[in-house]
């Protein structure tokens, strides 16, 4: 009773907190120095349409190389973690199968959804959608197939190749924006192209779909080494 | 247009805080909390887009309530059982 | 509208954290943990917006240059979004190592695990 007690007295410290800060808030009728260079600039210089694509791919370059390997590291501990309960094989579970309807529907809907994920990476820098979000996309396609038929022989070295590769080239290129443009991940490594078409705005499509793949590899791989585990 | 717009953020919000406590009350079953996590983060998402933010939108409704959703059932499939207390 | 969006991000920031604190079984705590990760990117998001302003995406409704005084702060969206996918990423570790401690307990309660309590 007396945990619930500081659980209740800390809760209103917060809540007491959260009520000054929202009443002294107050909306900015400007944007402040870095937004407005953002919205000022983002399209002479990188040429993408999308500023918050802009913004993580290549003004905040460093943090997105940053977080895609914290997820690198988080499905490799989960890996870790529950290696003892992997499944080796040979032993099959008795599960039901899956319905008519689940197993036809994956066959006829992961393929529209691989390329609906690849729509959403390749277009990032002009429409909202990225990386991040195809990747999603194209994790949730092994999600599908996974349903479908639990048993799956997943092919985790492919996973595990296309992740590496992306990420090896993700660096490359970063790499080659010291050399031949103004710094590490600078996207002006290729011609800025026009302005508003799929070909345009230097090496935030190539950058951002390298970013998707690598993503989707992860979150794949995560949910599969989360499924695989088995019962003790 | 701003009224509409205005009345349909309270009522995201009012639903919000429902179904986020549900999902923290004691004595529901795990899969309804799991789910009521998943519904806030899909109603966080709708708000993100009266926000005028589509891309935070995009990857909340994919990241936030689609695969964390799908990680919560796959470990509770691997742990019935352990719900004791 | 933006004040209604905060308002409802500390709220389920406190909801968060109380059903974290409270509840014994690690599963639940690891829901708390999530709804008050997202009451906290809810707060962000609702810092940046500005009323009567758009996303800031530019196309033909947006041309570039009144892009200024068109368009919201796109820093904060930037944040939100990796906040996001770290935060699938440390629920996912979170609940592997429920899993592994299950395992080795047969239980999810958290105060059934005392080796480091003293």
């Amino acid at each position: 009773m007396v945990r619930h007690l500081f659980v209740l007295l800390l809760l209103t410290a917060l809540g007491t907190l959260f009520f000054a800060l929202q009443a002294g808030f107050s909306p900015d009728s400007e944007l402040n120095q870095v937004g407005r260079y953002y919205a000022s600039h983002t399209a002479q210089d990188l040429g993408a349409a999308n500023i918050v694509t802009a913004i993580i791919v290549t003004y905040r370059g460093l943090d997105t190389l940053g977080e895609v390997t914290v997820l690198f590291l988080a499905s490799t501990i989960i890996g870790m973690v529950l290696s003892k309960g992997m499944q080796k094989g040979g032993k099959v579970s008795d599960l039901p199968p899956a319905g008519e309807l689940l197993s036809t529907g994956s066959r006829l809907l992961v393929p529209l959804i691989l390329l609906l994920g690849c729509y959403v990476f390749i277009n990032g820098h002009l429409t909202p959608g990225g990386g991040f979000q195809g990747g999603a996309i194209l994790a949730s396609a092994a999600l599908m197939l996974l349903l479908a038929d639990p048993l799956r022989p997943f092919n985790s070295r492919f996973i595990a190749v296309v992740e590496s590769t992306s990420g090896l080239l993700y660096v490359v290129i970063g790499v080659l924006g010291i050399f031949v443009a103004g710094g590490f991940l600078d996207n002006r490594i290729l011609p800025l192209g026009s302005y508003g078409t799929i070909f345009s705005a230097g090496a935030i499509p190539i950058i951002y779909t390298l970013i998707g793949l690598k993503v989707g590899a992860e979150f794949s791989s995560m949910l599969l080494k989360l499924s695989k585990t088995e019962e003790r | 247009m701003s009224e509409l717009l205005l009345a349909m953020s309270l009522l995201l919000s009012v639903v919000m805080v429902g179904a986020a406590l549900v999902a923290i009350q004691p004595g529901r079953s795990l899969p309804i909390i799991i789910l009521s996590s998943g519904l806030v983060s899909l109603l966080a998402s709708v708000q993100y887009l009266l926000l005028a933010a589509p891309d935070v939108a995009m990857t909340e409704a994919a990241i936030g309530s689609g695969l964390t959703t799908f990680l919560f059932f796959f470990v509770l499939s691997r742990v019935r059982g352990g719900d004791r207390g | 509208m933006a004040d209604i969006a905060m308002a409802t991000g500390f709220i389920l920031i406190l909801i968060g954290i109380f059903g974290a604190l409270t509840n014994r079984n690690m599963l639940r705590m690891i829901v708390g943990f999530v709804i008050a990760s997202t009451g906290v990117n809810l707060v962000m998001v609702a810092v940046g917006y500005m009323r009567g302003r758009t996303a800031p995406i530019l196309d033909d409704a947006v041309p570039v240059a009144d892009a200024v005084t068109r368009i919201i702060d796109p820093l904060p969206q930037a944040l939100v979004l990796t906040a996001i996918v770290i935060g699938l990423g440390v629920t996912a570790l979170m609940l592997a190592f429920t899993y592994r401690l299950f395992v080795t307990k047969g239980t999810l309660d958290i105060s059934k695990f005392r080796e480091l309590k003293w």
